[in-house]
């Protein structure tokens, strides 16, 4: 078949199109000071030791700023200023004024959203299309649902008496800075409490830059709070006296330790730890809905997800086709530049992570897995790592039993739906599972079976303000969102007839 | 001549998002406290009515079929503009006959209670539905659902407090409104259509209507494509004729009298039980 | 000719299959939600220049009026070979597509230009005329010189379960085409949902379709993101079954470059890049063509141009 000059021209323009040239999110929309220092008390100060930490931009590793690094001393004035503003006057603001400033600091973060997305790209790697479309949006919906809660929590916990806990330290990760700063303060606020946050050491911007927008919407100095530091500014907020609970997002690993340092005293807790989410496809689903459901659940923010749908199982029968399917779609995510508006997956978090993602790997290949990763180039500079499927799993494997917290997933085979769920369940995790049939009563009964605190049905990595999310077992234990996720914030007596 | 002529406004009722003034032509005029003409305010027939209705029906599916945080970003929008507005309010309160003070206060619960009622909009369904434990291999899940058109008869205070008293909740709970506001409000009431005709609400959504209070609230109850009305505008005297009329096709009554509580948004609000087989 | 074509379970039997085909399933929300990500790409400089030029060059260029005269015809042929009047660098469409009684003049107006002679046939839009009309008209169209005939599927058959029905309807217009090319129109818009807009995908396909089409744009719902890339995928998955390519037109309120340039992305990421030529991807469309224009004006110029500047067809 010879071919027309019309048909070569039309060709190369389908390549030029598809390649899709750069299509950068200009940075300059965020002014990024060369240091922040910690926010206490309504005010900017240095830790007082004067010691500060660097935190990078992952795509480049190149450092973005210097940010406070808080000792034991910062971390007491921090908690020292959030009793005290709880005690003269957080704890005592009429709830309809408590509600109002929720909400307007959810219209700010939604003014100054692109900015927001900027920074978080910037600081932690993840794709500005997820930071734009995601997490940021995300966040603010948080304050603006937790906002309506305010004045209305009599009907929260029906025959009780809501009162806020008071000092409240909240410890977040790296995976969403913004998005989880929201889910911790949001409900912490809303219910009348006082927070001292600590920030991931590798992501600390978005969450300073918050503290400002809560200053801004007019919050009394006090409330809000951020100590920036490592793992020992954790533990000197966790060790604090003055704290009355402490919520943590974060490694099974800390978690346990956390609890174990917290046994004995009086203070509460909640803990969402890690995960290694099932995701099961029957031969009945809609297979290219399910191909995107499953690179939604493990490629999604570099698949650094405590939910992620690490673990496929997919039914015999149609293993090959998804299979093909999903190998064909992972040639199509573009990995790179994360401000580029095209980037599907963009750069792991830290060097620490993608080493430990690389060791996952190579260990999977020694104990005989096959690994598939795309032919697509990957940029050299910065931290990245291919999206990666690892076949040929017994179950015994560490990854297919430790959190890999990187874009990597493993696939295993099943043969009826009691099999699906003894695999799913066999883990000590138990935060998020998948499942995809066109079948209503088989989503209803494995859901029932399946030791998870969220199943999706026919999506995957769904999250909102009014959904309670949270795990079992070593996973951790209490919910965030929803009318549940208050309980975690309110003293609850009975109120006696 | 060195005077300016100030320019005075045209108040007008507010049906399927436009402006129009009475099909029937007529006006009522409106005068200060010292019974000085400020307006001839549009006045309501039968027809417009109608109107409305009709704007409020077609309004509704769209209104209903947004999520439950998008509606409560848009009775939140018209909190927003309310509040810039707030000059305007007390001005117009003022020549209605309150004092500063008390045009101030209603501005306030005005804005206030359109927050409130943004809050709650993706709120109620958690607290009155929910899962039913059923003794059988079900789930079994109760939705909240709206009712559909809501007429709602105002109070005749000359507030505009006592309006969004009654718009918030029933737009919260997804329902679309046609609101009679009677003498006294009618200034205000213009300029609510104002507001919310500049803060997202979709045309249709919100209609209002000044007018002759009783004999609207008449039509309103025997139309039958109206789902709900809320008779808290409604001397008590009044209601109970107006209830029997209901009787007709059954429709919902209620008297919220603008309370900001779990009960008044349930008055707005039905509940569909849906059954599922949970068993391979 | 009845050929009984049956669905049991997920795959379609008939005699005229050389072997059973899958259909599948499509889940509506997860499909809606690629379809956003990928009309979404954000496509700049080379890819947004060679975008449009593409979508230029794979317009057919529609007139499809009770009011249609060879004189608006003559026009619109005009406007296909020179899409901008000022421009001669700016390709021909790949098509004009009109009613039959306009194809002697659409084949007068453009000559061997290579641009193509579409026509609607059998009966559009609604189809519901007895099936030995709707072929002679096919004949008719194809007589008279079309290159291309654009048929409707038959949707009362389709959603009444008689999909033998469909099936050899849209076989019989292929047989009465000939050579031309046989353009098959599911008419999405009034199918309900998308895993009837598969099922009909299939059955066309099956059939003998060359191409497969959204609409025939009488009707408020048209071609939409998630509609192309469930027409995408099962022309993909046809292809897998059956090693034949069938190719894709997109018609009916595609109206500016920014719609235009997610479809692509669209079919690139879902098809590849074989299926960015005119030969395997259409937009039917009028007024987008001016929009394309105006945007590739602004690219070579750097200043927003004047649409009334262009010509009106």
């Amino acid at each position: 078949m010879t071919t027309t000059p019309a048909r070569d021209v039309a060709a190369r323009l389908g390549e030029t199109f598809a390649d899709y040239v750069p299509s950068l999110e200009g940075r300059d929309i965020v002014a990024i000071r060369p240091s922040y220092g910690l926010m206490i008390g309504g005010r900017e100060r240095p830790a007082e030791s004067g010691a500060t930490i660097t935190t990078i931009d992952p795509s480049t590793g190149a450092a973005l700023s210097e940010v406070a690094e808080a000792g034991p001393a910062d971390v007491d004035a921090a908690v020292d200023a959030a009793r005290g503003a709880f005690e003269r006057r957080w704890r005592d603001a009429a709830p309809r004024e408590r509600s109002k400033l929720v909400f307007r600091l959810a219209r700010l973060l939604q003014d100054r959203a692109r900015e927001f997305a900027v920074l978080e790209t910037l600081d932690g790697g993840k794709p500005i299309r997820e930071s734009r479309d995601v997490d940021v949006p995300l966040a603010a919906a948080h304050f603006f649902y937790h906002a309506g809660w305010a004045d209305k929590l009599q009907y929260a916990m029906p025959g009780m008496r809501a009162r806020p806990l008071g000092v409240v330290g909240q410890i977040i990760p790296w995976n969403f800075p913004l998005m989880m700063a929201a889910w911790k303060l949001a409900p912490a606020l809303a219910c009348g409490n006082t927070v001292v946050l600590k920030p991931a050491e590798t992501t600390p911007l978005t969450a300073l830059l918050l503290a400002e927008l809560v200053d801004e919407a007019g919050f009394p100095p006090g409330v809000v709070n951020v100590v920036t530091g490592a793992g020992a500014t954790g533990s000197a907020l966790v060790d604090h006296r003055g704290v009355d609970k402490i919520a943590f997002t974060g490694s099974t690993g800390v978690g346990k330790g956390i609890l174990r340092a917290l046994a004995g005293r009086d203070v509460r807790l909640t803990l969402e730890l890690g995960g290694k989410g099932a995701h099961i496809v029957f031969d009945d689903a809609a297979l290219d809905q399910a191909v995107e459901g499953i690179v939604d659940g493990i490629f999604f923010n570099q698949g650094h997800v405590c939910c992620a749908g690490s673990r496929l199982l997919v039914q015999e029968s149609v293993a090959d086709d998804l299979l093909g399917r999903l190998r064909r779609r992972m040639e199509l995510l573009r990995v790179g530049d994360p401000l580029d508006k095209n980037t599907d997956v963009g750069a792991i978090n830290s060097h620490a992570q993608l080493v430990r993602i690389r060791e996952y790997v190579e260990g999977a290949v020694a104990e005989g897995c096959a690994v598939h990763q795309p032919q697509r180039e990957i940029p050299s500079q910065g931290f990245y790592y291919p999206p990666t499927m690892v076949t040929d799993i017994g179950g015994s494997e560490r990854i297919a039993r430790e959190e890999v917290f990187g874009p990597v997933l493993t696939v295993q085979t099943f043969r009826t739906e009691a099999e699906a769920v003894a695999r799913a369940n066999s883990t000590r995790y138990g935060l998020s599972a998948g499942i995809w049939t066109e079948k209503g009563s088989r989503i209803l009964w494995l859901a029932n079976n399946l030791r998870a605190g969220v199943v999706w049905a026919n999506t995957f990595n769904q999250f909102d303000p009014s959904s309670p999310f949270g795990g079992i077992r070593e996973s951790g234990f209490g919910r965030e969102g929803g009318r549940q996720g208050l309980e975690a914030y309110l003293e609850l007596t009975p109120v006696r007839p | 001549m060195t005077t300016r002529t100030p320019v005075a406004k045209t108040y007008k009722l507010f049906i399927g998002g436009a402006f129009p003034r009475s099909e029937s032509g007529r006006t009522h005029p409106v005068s200060d406290r010292k019974g000085r003409l400020v307006a001839h305010v549009a006045w309501a027939s039968r027809k417009d009515l109608r109107d409305a209705v009709r704007a409020a029906r077609g309004a509704h599916g769209a209104w209903a079929a947004r999520t439950p945080y998008n509606r409560a970003q848009i009775v939140y929008r018209v909190a927003e503009v309310l509040e810039g507005r707030r000059a305007q309010f007390e001005d117009e309160l003022g020549v209605g006959g309150m004092t500063p003070r008390a045009a101030r206060a209603d501005v306030d619960a005005a804005v206030d209670t359109a927050v409130y009622w943004a809050g709650f909009a993706d709120k109620h369904e958690q607290l009155v539905g929910g899962v039913n434990p059923v003794a059988g291999p079900f789930l079994n899940v109760s939705q909240v659902i709206p009712l559909g058109v809501c007429g709602l008869a105002c109070p005749d205070d000359g507030g505009v407090a006592g309006l969004v008293g009654l718009i918030g909740p029933a737009l919260a709970a997804g329902n679309t409104a046609v609101a009679i506001a009677g003498g006294p409000s009618a200034l205000v009431t213009s300029t609510l259509g104002e507001v919310l005709a500049t803060s997202d609400i979709p045309g249709g959504v919100v209609n209002l209507l000044t007018g002759d209070h009783a004999a609207l609230m008449g039509w309103l109850v025997d139309h039958a494509d109206v789902d709900m009305v809320d008779l808290s505008g409604v001397a008590p005297e009044a209601r109970g004729e107006l209830v029997a009329r209901t009787a007709e096709n059954l429709t919902r009554s209620a008297c919220t009298e603008g309370r900001e509580d779990l009960a008044t948004i349930q008055a707005f609000c039905d509940v569909r039980t849906v059954w599922h087989p949970a068993r391979i | 000719m009845t050929t009984a074509l049956v669905r049991d379970g997920d795959r379609l039997h008939g005699d005229a299959l050389r072997a059973p085909l899958a259909v599948g399933g499509v889940d509506a929300v997860a499909l809606a939600s690629r379809a956003a990500r990928l009309a979404g790409r954000s496509i700049k400089r080379e890819s947004k220049s060679a975008g449009l030029e593409l979508t230029v060059r794979c317009i057919d260029l529609t007139t499809l009026e009770g009011a249609d005269t060879p004189g608006k015809v003559r026009a619109l042929c005009m406007r296909a070979l020179h899409p901008d009047p000022d421009d001669p660098g700016v390709p021909p469409v790949a098509a004009v597509c009109v009613y039959p009684s306009m194809v002697p003049y659409a084949v007068e107006y453009l000559g061997d230009s290579g641009v193509h002679v579409a026509s609607v046939a059998g009966a559009f839009p609604s189809g519901q005329s007895d099936l030995a009309a709707r072929l002679d008209e096919i004949r008719g169209a194809v007589a008279d010189g079309a290159h291309e005939i654009d048929i409707v599927i038959n949707r009362g058959a389709l959603l009444s379960g008689h999909l033998d029905v469909v099936f050899d309807e849209v076989a019989a217009a292929k047989e009465a085409c000939g050579d031309a090319h046989l353009k098959t129109i599911l008419e999405t818009g009034e199918l309900g949902s998308y895993d009837q807009v598969r099922l009909a995908s299939m059955i066309a396909m099956a059939a003998g379709s060359d191409v497969i089409k959204t609409s025939t744009g009488k009707l408020p719902v048209s071609a939409t993101p998630p509609v192309a890339l469930c027409m995408a995928e099962a022309i993909r998955d046809y292809e897998a079954q059956t090693g034949r390519a069938v190719g894709l037109k997109l018609a009916g309120g595609i109206r500016t470059s920014k719609q235009a340039l997610g479809y692509l992305a669209i079919v690139a990421e879902t098809l590849g890049t074989g299926w960015l030529t005119p030969g395997m991807f259409r937009f039917g469309a009028s007024t987008l063509l001016n929009d394309v224009v105006l945007q590739m004006r602004f690219r070579a110029t750097g200043r927003y141009a004047r649409p009334d500047d262009l010509p009106v067809d």
